[in-house]
C-alpha cells in the first residue's frame, strides 16, 4: 500500500475524485439537484487539464444516457451521474446499455420524486430502476461512495453490465466528512485499463442492437439475468481485493454490525445504515440485543448472503425510504420476505416507511421507531 | 479483443446472412427467362438486397424476400414473379 492522503470532502466531490482517478474517458451530463455538484466538479477538472476526458454537456438526462451508451459501445470508459426525475427520464435508455451489455457507471443522488416536487432525499427514484438490469450499489458514507465507484468500474467491465452507484441526496451529497484518497498507482493497480470486448469502429463497420426474432431475442434476455446473478461473486472480489490494496472495506454485498447475537435486526440501505448504527447503540444501552444488516447491493439482491448472516429466530425491521404502491409498506420489505420464504421461516419481518422527501432520520428517532415496532 | 462465441452480444459485423434467411418471407419469386435476359444489369442496379448475381443475374433464393422490384424494373420483361409452391 502506498501513502493514503486524508482530506474533509463532500460525497458529491468524493464521488468525482473517484470518477478522475478511474480514469475515465467520457463524461456526459446535465445538472440536476443534488447531483449538479458531481458533474460541475468534473467538468473543472477537465478544464483544468486534471482529468483527459471528454465533457460532453448535453440537453437533458435521456441524452445523457443515450451519450453515455454511445461511447462505451465505442470502447470508452464512461461514467454519468443524476437524480430523482432525471433518472426517471433516462429510463428508456438505462436499458439499451444493460441490453447493449455495456460497463458503463453511474451515480444516482437519491431525491425523492414529483409530484409535488421535492428536492431531498428518498429512494422512489433508485428503486423504481429495478427492472431495468442494471446493478444497484447504496453507499452509507462518502468513503464507501469513493470505493465503491471504483469497485463498480471493475465489476461492470468484469462482467459487461452497466451499475449505478446510490447515495443519499444532502446527506451524503453535500456533507463534509473525512475521505481517504488511496495513491493513484494502487489504484491503478486495482483497476486496470478498460478492454472492451468489442467496440463500435469505422475501420469495422458492425451494426448495435439490430432487430432480432423471438427465437434470438430470448437467449439475449436469458443471458443477461444469468449475469446479473453471476456477478455477485465478482461483487465480493472487487471489495475483497479492494481492501487488500487499500485497507478499506464497507462490506460487500452487506453490511453488518453486532449482528451476530441480535434478536432484533435493522434492515435499510444508505445513509439510514450510518446513522443505525448509533440507534443499535442505544438500543444495545436499553438493553435489547440490536444489530443491523445493511445490504450495499440491492440488486442482485444478496438473498444467499441474508440468509446466511441473520441470526435464528431474528424480528428483522426493514425501515424503507420508499413505497412499494399497490402493496403496504415498502420496496426493501417485499424483497426481503420473497428471499426469506420457504428458507427462514423463523424470521419476522416488519416494515415502517420513513424519511420520504428528505424527512431527517435521526439515530433517537429510528431507535424509537424499532422498539415501537417490537411491540406491534 | 475478446472471444464472444459464447456471449450474447447485440453487435453484428455485415455478412452474407446477418440477417437470418430472409427468402422464407417469399410469397412470390422472381423467375429469370434467360431467352430473353439481355444482361443489362438494371435488376442489379435495384434489387433491394444485393441478391442477384451481376454477371450470371441468377437470384440467391436463400435470401431474396420476393418484392418484386426486379421484374417490374426489368426493360424487357425477362422477369416473371410466381406463386411459392
Amino acid at each position: 500500500m502506498k501513502t493514503a492522503q486524508v482530506i474533509m470532502d463532500t460525497g458529491a466531490h468524493a464521488a468525482a475524485l473517484a470518477v478522475k482517478s478511474a480514469r475515465v474517458d467520457v463524461v456526459p451530463g446535465y445538472p440536476i439537484t443534488p447531483q449538479t455538484s458531481i458533474m460541475e466538479a468534473l467538468a473543472a477538472m477537465v478544464e483544468n487539464g486534471e482529468l483527459h476526458a471528454r465533457f460532453i454537456p448535453v440537453e437533458g438526462e435521456h441524452s445523457s444516457m443515450a451519450a453515455a451508451v454511445a461511447a462505451s459501445a465505442a470502447g470508452a470508459r464512461v461514467f454519468t451521474a443524476t437524480s430523482a426525475n432525471g433518472l426517471l427520464y433516462m429510463h428508456e435508455v438505462l436499458h439499451m446499455a444493460s441490453g447493449g451489455r455495456l460497463p458503463v457507471v453511474m451515480c444516482n443522488v437519491n431525491r425523492g420524486i414529483f409530484a409535488p416536487w421535492t428536492l431531498w432525499a428518498d429512494h422512489q427514484d433508485s428503486m423504481a430502476q429495478r427492472d431495468t438490469g442494471w446493478i444497484q450499489y447504496h453507499c452509507s458514507s462518502n468513503q464507501e461512495v469513493f470505493n465503491t465507484i471504483l469497485q463498480a468500474f471493475r465489476v461492470a467491465e468484469q462482467i459487461n453490465i452497466p451499475v449505478m452507484v446510490n447515495f443519499d441526496g444532502f446527506a451524503i451529497s453535500h456533507c463534509l466528512m473525512p475521505l481517504t484518497l488511496p495513491s493513484q498507482e494502487d489504484i491503478d493497480r486495482f483497476l486496470p485499463p478498460y478492454e472492451p470486448e468489442w467496440r463500435l469502429d469505422p475501420a469495422h463497420p458492425s451494426s448495435f442492437s439490430n432487430v432480432t426474432n423471438a427465437p434470438e431475442y430470448a437467449p439475449f434476455r436469458q443471458m443477461l439475468s444469468d449475469d446479473i446473478m453471476a456477478s455477485i461473486p465478482l461483487v465480493k472480489q472487487a471489495a475483497q481485493e479492494y481492501k487488500d490494496i487499500t485497507g478499506m472495506w464497507d462490506g460487500d454485498t452487506i453490511d453488518t454490525y453486532r449482528l451476530e447475537d441480535a434478536e432484533v435486526v435493522a434492515f435499510a440501505i444508505n445513509s439510514m445504515g450510518a446513522e443505525l448504527r448509533l440507534s443499535i447503540d442505544i438500543l444495545r444501552q436499553q438493553g435489547i440485543k440490536a444489530g443491523l444488516l445493511r445490504p450495499r447491493l440491492y440488486l442482485p439482491f444478496p438473498a444467499e448472503d441474508i440468509i446466511t448472516a441473520l441470526p435464528q429466530n431474528a424480528q428483522v425491521m426493514v425501515l424503507d425510504r420508499n413505497y412499494n404502491f399497490g402493496h403496504p409498506g415498502g420496496i426493501l420489505a417485499s424483497e426481503l420476505k420473497s428471499v426469506l420464504f420457504g428458507r427462514r421461516n423463523d424470521i419476522t419481518v416488519k416494515n415502517r416507511v420513513m424519511g420520504i422527501g428528505g424527512i431527517d432520520l435521526t439515530r433517537q428517532f429510528m431507535a424509537a421507531e424499532i422498539r415501537a415496532m417490537m411491540d406491534e | 479483443m475478446k472471444s464472444l462465441t459464447k456471449a450474447y452480444r447485440p453487435i453484428s459485423w455485415p455478412t452474407k446472412g446477418a440477417g437470418g434467411d430472409t427468402g422464407s418471407w417469399r410469397t412470390h419469386r422472381p423467375v429469370v427467362d434467360t431467352q430473353i435476359c439481355n444482361k443489362c444489369q438494371i435488376c442489379w442496379v435495384y434489387c433491394p438486397e444485393a441478391v442477384i448475381d451481376r454477371q450470371e443475374i441468377t437470384i440467391d433464393y436463400r435470401y431474396c424476400k420476393g418484392c418484386g422490384v426486379c421484374a417490374v424494373e426489368c426493360p424487357t420483361g425477362a422477369i416473371s414473379m410466381e406463386m411459392e409452391e
